[in-house]
């Protein structure tokens, strides 16, 4: 258990210590996302009650298709120079290699989120600052990172990887995205705990089944 | 050196092995043995399958059937202690190009989970003559250097065993005689290597052990001190022609 966590740690380490120098992941994130939200507040208007009613799918949406192409740099790092099978050839488990991309994966689209949520309240003329929230948008950061993790992995070796990734991921996370949208517009509406309970409870349990088959299913499709 | 399992009598064994990619037969039915602390030697023209012997015995590729041992593990269930004990260079660097040296090899080490990093990076580097290169990303470096870097990492770990593919590969003759030399050094009878290439001349040079592969199987297996070098050219060729 230890020695798991002494190997997630350093690819998280490695991953990091990448994007510092490199700046791929979370610029492509945070620049498609806050484009999508001025749009939508364009679109929308700030102060109108349609834009309220709107909010929340926009952070959602702006999240999704920017953490899409956060996704799609996971691995292709990993591609660079076959640096993939240098990982692979060190005598560590599957699940250890898996838990560091995904929790790298996690950091990343957290730190966007940093970034992002303050400007979504500006736009959007509402308050984020509520624990609930905040939980949601944790809770569903989890499960985006743990199933596209995965569905990077497997797309990367596919031909058209930037196309296949949303077509194989997006369906999948579906229940989460909805979760979180439902969870996030009771609590955005002033609603409480009571009222955003259904939506929570979607996203732990597919949280839960995620990281469960998520790793079992990573150590077939990365061994060839 | 790590942990081997060495008293069972070969540092690699290959039994009926095969690999095929859909209706590709790469591997047919290949039995081979390569002896503790020698340097095995494969020829073979492209698509022989020397690369995919190698993933297979490195796990990195996983056989169709048949079985592979390795240090003396079974591959089919002790894979991570075979990592321990192997070290491979490819084609390809695997190293990440944004990272320095010093980054790659410390992130390796600690997947290694090795003891004093620190110095054991000092040590390879020192072997593979690359101290001053350390604090350099890799994608800012010569190919030759990048090379040294890669083996630099297969051998940080101090593996007994070494799989090298074509490590020749995209390298001009001055980095080669170089790598060679490496190699040569860092041998000494202790590492048992597995070298596949195409340059007939230092394989012959290097290797105490020629083996040639054709059309999936080893079609020859000499020690070198039993080797005409000119009959073998002549031989070699009659087996690639076959091959066409």
């Amino acid at each position: 258990m230890k020695r798991s966590l002494v190997v997630v740690r350093t690819i998280l380490w490695k991953d990091l210590l990448l994007e510092l120098k490199s700046k791929d992941v979370i610029i492509s994130i945070v620049s498609f996302a806050m484009l999508a939200l001025v749009i939508f507040n364009f679109a929308f208007g700030s102060s109108s009650q349609l834009a309220s009613l709107i909010a929340p799918g926009a952070i959602w949406v702006s999240i999704t298709f920017a953490g899409v192409i956060g996704l799609n740099r996971l691995f292709v790092i990993e591609h660079d120079q076959g640096s993939i099978i240098g990982l692979l050839l060190t005598p560590v488990s599957r699940d250890s290699i898996y838990f560091g991309k995904m929790l790298s994966m996690f950091v990343f689209l957290t730190i966007s989120e940093i970034i992002l949520l303050p400007i979504y309240a500006i736009l959007f003329n509402t308050s984020i600052i509520h624990p609930l929230f905040l939980l949601i948008v944790a809770l569903g950061t989890i499960g985006f990172a743990s199933l596209g993790t995965l569905f990077s992995a497997m797309a990367v070796n596919t031909r058209s990887r930037e196309i296949m990734l949303p077509v194989m991921f997006l369906p999948i996370v579906m229940p989460i995205l909805i979760g979180s949208v439902v969870a996030s517009a009771n609590i955005l509406d002033g609603g409480g705990w009571s009222d955003a309970s259904r939506g929570i409870h979607i996203i732990i349990v597919f949280d839960v089944l995620s990281l469960i088959v998520s790793p079992l299913l990573f150590e077939q499709i990365i061994q060839e | 050196m790590s942990n081997t399992n060495n008293n069972v009598g070969f540092a690699i064994e290959a039994k009926r092995l095969r690999k095929s990619f859909g209706s590709n037969l790469v591997l047919n039915e290949l039995d081979m043995s390569v002896d503790w602390g020698s340097f095995t030697v494969i020829f073979g023209s492209n698509g022989s399958g020397k690369s995919t012997l190698v993933n297979n015995l490195a796990t990195i590729s996983t056989p169709t059937s048949g079985e592979i041992y390795v240090a003396g593990f079974d591959i089919k269930k002790e894979k991570a202690l075979i990592r321990k004990n192997i070290g491979v260079v490819t084609h390809e660097l695997l190293l990440y190009s944004d990272l320095t040296a010093y980054e790659n090899l410390f992130f390796y080490g600690k997947m290694f989970n090795l003891p004093d990093i620190e110095h054991k990076i000092e040590l390879t580097a020192e072997i593979t003559g690359a101290k001053d290169y350390l604090r350099k990303k890799i994608k800012h470096m010569s190919h030759g250097m990048q090379k040294r870097i890669a083996i630099g990492r297969a051998i940080l770990h101090d593996p007994p065993i070494l799989f090298l593919d074509e490590p020749e590969s995209g390298l001009d003759q001055e980095a080669l005689e170089r790598l060679y030399e490496m190699i040569r050094s860092g041998q000494n009878g202790k590492r048992t290597i597995l070298m596949t290439t195409h340059n007939i001349d230092r394989g012959l040079e290097m290797g105490d052990r020629v083996t040639v592969l054709s059309k999936g199987k080893i079609s020859y297996d000499k020690k070198r001190v039993d080797i005409n070098r000119d009959v073998f050219e002549g031989d070699y060729i009659s087996l690639r022609q076959s091959q066409l």
